[in-house]
């Protein structure tokens, strides 16, 4: 049983769990002790030193900035004014706290704080359907649009939507990106002639390609109603994204073992099953090695794009944060800096169990 | 007519001053239903050959014909066993041979190319290990899925390129005794390259060495009358094959030794004396 939930720990990339397994089993204590340290208690103890030097250094730049402020109240109203601000500091309240970068504490405040608010939110959301419901019912017999929630979306719903974005740009850059690849590769004529372009239109800015791909959604939506800047924003970062798989597919397919090529001659197989039964299985490491990078482009990219494009999600949540300037405005900034990390981390986990899955190693079949 | 004809092949690679010679003048005519072996150094453009034979390169001058006409391309009937087994590693054994059954038999019933299919990977013994993947076959087992995917297509003709090379003694010993049981059974036309000089003796009807490339040449050919089926143990006390093999062997080794005596460099050696130890 539990040699089966090793093999599901280590497919799952949660490798680091086996010694533990191991140990509750009694197997070679000392050795999977060791293990543990090194691959479980080794990063927790990391983790805690970034923890530490990040609580240092915000208190020092905290002490900084209130120094300044103390001495600044010192210059221009004198001494009774400094006491003032010195107390006023240390009594915590909110209209004096120096604005600098927040402590661990205070993020995990701010983490806490945007959970509560997604609750009311998510309350109100439901208050908002319950009295709607017999409206709409009513608007949509009578061919009129539903009456919809307006309000503002919690910090989860923005979680939600930049996901959302993030996948339909990285189908779209799937969709457009490994065709091209597989009939580039293919193909050393269309490969020496679209070289330059690829390699033209692989350093672009996202934000370039977002004023690009506005100014064509711009006119192509004129006359509908639809949300625009959605399409916007997934088209951008999908176009961003999607030049590592073309150019990793049309590499995989364009070194495609000689062996195989020489089999699928041999047995005279046709062009289409040359491709997909020879070309694309011997490419796919390849392309997936694409498409990780394309999945890690799109996540990265996504923030600036979402900022610009103002459409709603992570990007337009750490703008409007950084806009509002309230007291904890820096936290809940680093609160989506870490959200926004980890989902990238485990985006990357899930395309590489997808990776290990349809994979073979390059030797096998030599 | 002989079935397979080489005539006059030469094949060069490279452009300009960089060309290399890798064949000159390879003159060869093999017979329906007989087995040929060449036997040669590695490096010495057997593969050369062999994909010359089989239609995946063109000489760069003369002409290779099968049964009377040039060869052109690959050809579902002549089968390839290639040295590295060269399986497609993301299908299972069925697929691999089926894929080759799904090619040749493309007109024929999917029931027929089933049977058919496992009909083959019945035949090399691996009926347990159908559904596996290459990754999980010893050397032996690869190269039987190998055997099976090429018999499979009905080729008139085999050409084996150093099918056994990679395989241990004992292995090796079976594998030549299965192909040479299924060879008997419908007296295929074959053609098998390797380096191996018992090997091409105890399998062949005639064997022809090749003198190592740049500019590689055919050898004197020796016929092998030795009655089939031939027995192995009994085979090492054989006059005939001890004596083809003598040539064989002496005829190789006077190639060898003119290789390295055409070395240009001299070596300077150190004057030293050895020292007196008492």
């Amino acid at each position: 049983m539990s040699d089966k939930l090793i093999k599901i720990t280590r497919f799952v990339g949660l490798g680091f769990f086996e010694p533990v397994i191991r140990l509750s089993r009694g197997e070679e204590s000392k050795k999977n002790t060791i293990l543990i340290l090194k691959k479980i208690v080794a990063p927790l103890a990391s983790i805690l030193l970034f923890l530490g030097v990040w609580q240092a250094g915000s208190q020092a730049l905290y002490n900084i900035e209130a120094d300044s402020r103390i001495e600044k109240a010192f210059n221009g109203q004198g001494q009774a004014a400094a006491a003032e601000m010195r107390i006023c500091i240390e009594s915590g309240d909110v209209s004096c706290q120096p604005n600098t970068l927040p402590s661990p504490a205070q993020v995990y405040g701010a983490f806490k704080t945007l959970l509560k608010d997604h609750k009311v939110i998510n309350a109100d959301k439901k208050r908002f359907k319950e009295k709607t419901a017999i409206l709409n019912k009513q608007r949509t017999s009578e061919g009129k649009n539903p009456i919809v929630y307006t309000g503002r979306p919690s910090f989860v719903d923005q979680i939600i939507t930049s996901i959302k974005t993030v996948f339909a740009g990285f189908l779209l850059a799937i969709f457009i990106a490994v065709p091209i690849g597989v009939v580039i590769g293919l193909s050393s004529t269309l490969r020496s002639s679209f070289n330059w372009l690829i390699q033209i239109l692989k350093p672009v800015s996202p934000v370039v390609w977002l004023l690009l791909v506005f100014m064509v959604v711009k006119t192509l939506t004129k006359d509908s109603n639809t949300d625009s800047s959605f399409i916007i924003s997934f088209v951008s970062v999908g176009l961003c994204a999607m030049w590592a798989t073309v150019v990793n597919t049309a590499m995989g397919v364009s070194t495609v073992d000689k062996d195989f090529i020489n089999v699928a001659k041999v047995l005279k197989l046709s062009a289409f099953q040359k491709v997909f039964k020879v070309i694309l299985p011997s490419s796919l490491p390849l392309i997936f090695t694409g498409l990780r990078i394309t999945f890690s482009v799109a996540w990265m990219v996504l923030i600036a794009i979402e900022l610009l494009a103002q459409s709603p999600g992570l990007g337009s949540f750490v703008w409007e944060e950084f806009q509002n300037g309230a007291n904890d405005s820096n936290s809940k900034i680093i609160v989506a800096m870490f959200v926004i990390g980890i989902i990238g981390f485990l985006l990357d986990r899930l395309m590489l169990i997808i990776q290990t899955f349809v994979s073979f190693s390059k030797n096998e079949g030599i | 007519m002989a079935y397979l004809e080489l005539n006059n092949v030469y094949k060069t690679y490279g452009q300009g001053s960089n060309t290399t010679e890798v064949l000159s003048n390879i003159n060869l005519s093999i017979e329906e239903g007989e087995f040929v072996a060449i036997v040669g150094f590695t490096g010495s453009g057997k593969t050369t050959l062999v994909n010359l034979i089989n239609g995946l390169i063109k000489p760069t001058s003369g002409e290779v014909l099968f049964k009377g006409k040039p060869v052109e391309g690959t050809s579902h009937e002549r089968g390839v066993i290639f040295q590295n087994y060269s399986l497609l590693p993301w299908l299972t054994v069925y697929q691999n041979v089926g894929l080759a059954v799904k090619e040749a038999f493309s007109k024929e019933s999917k029931s027929f190319r089933v049977k058919r299919t496992k009909e083959y990977i019945d035949m090399v013994g691996l009926a347990p290990a159908i559904h596996k993947y290459p990754s999980e076959l010893s050397g032996g087992m690869k190269q039987r899925v190998a055997v099976a995917r090429a018999l499979a297509m009905d080729p008139q003709m085999i050409i084996m390129d150093e099918p056994l090379g990679a395989l241990d003694a004992l292995t090796r010993g079976k594998l030549q005794d299965e192909i040479l049981n299924i060879w008997n059974r419908n007296k295929r036309t074959a053609l098998l390259i390797t380096n191996d000089v018992d090997e091409g003796i105890y399998m062949a009807d005639r064997i022809i060495p090749l003198r190592p490339g740049p500019n590689a040449v055919l050898g004197p050919e020796f016929k092998i009358d030795i009655a089939r089926p031939r027995d192995k143990t009994e085979l090492n006390d054989n006059e005939s094959f001890k004596s083809v093999r003598n040539h064989l062997i002496e005829y190789l080794m006077d190639i060898g030794n003119e290789r390295t005596q055409h070395s240009d460099v001299i070596y300077e050696l150190p004057d030293l004396e050895p020292k007196d130890l008492r």
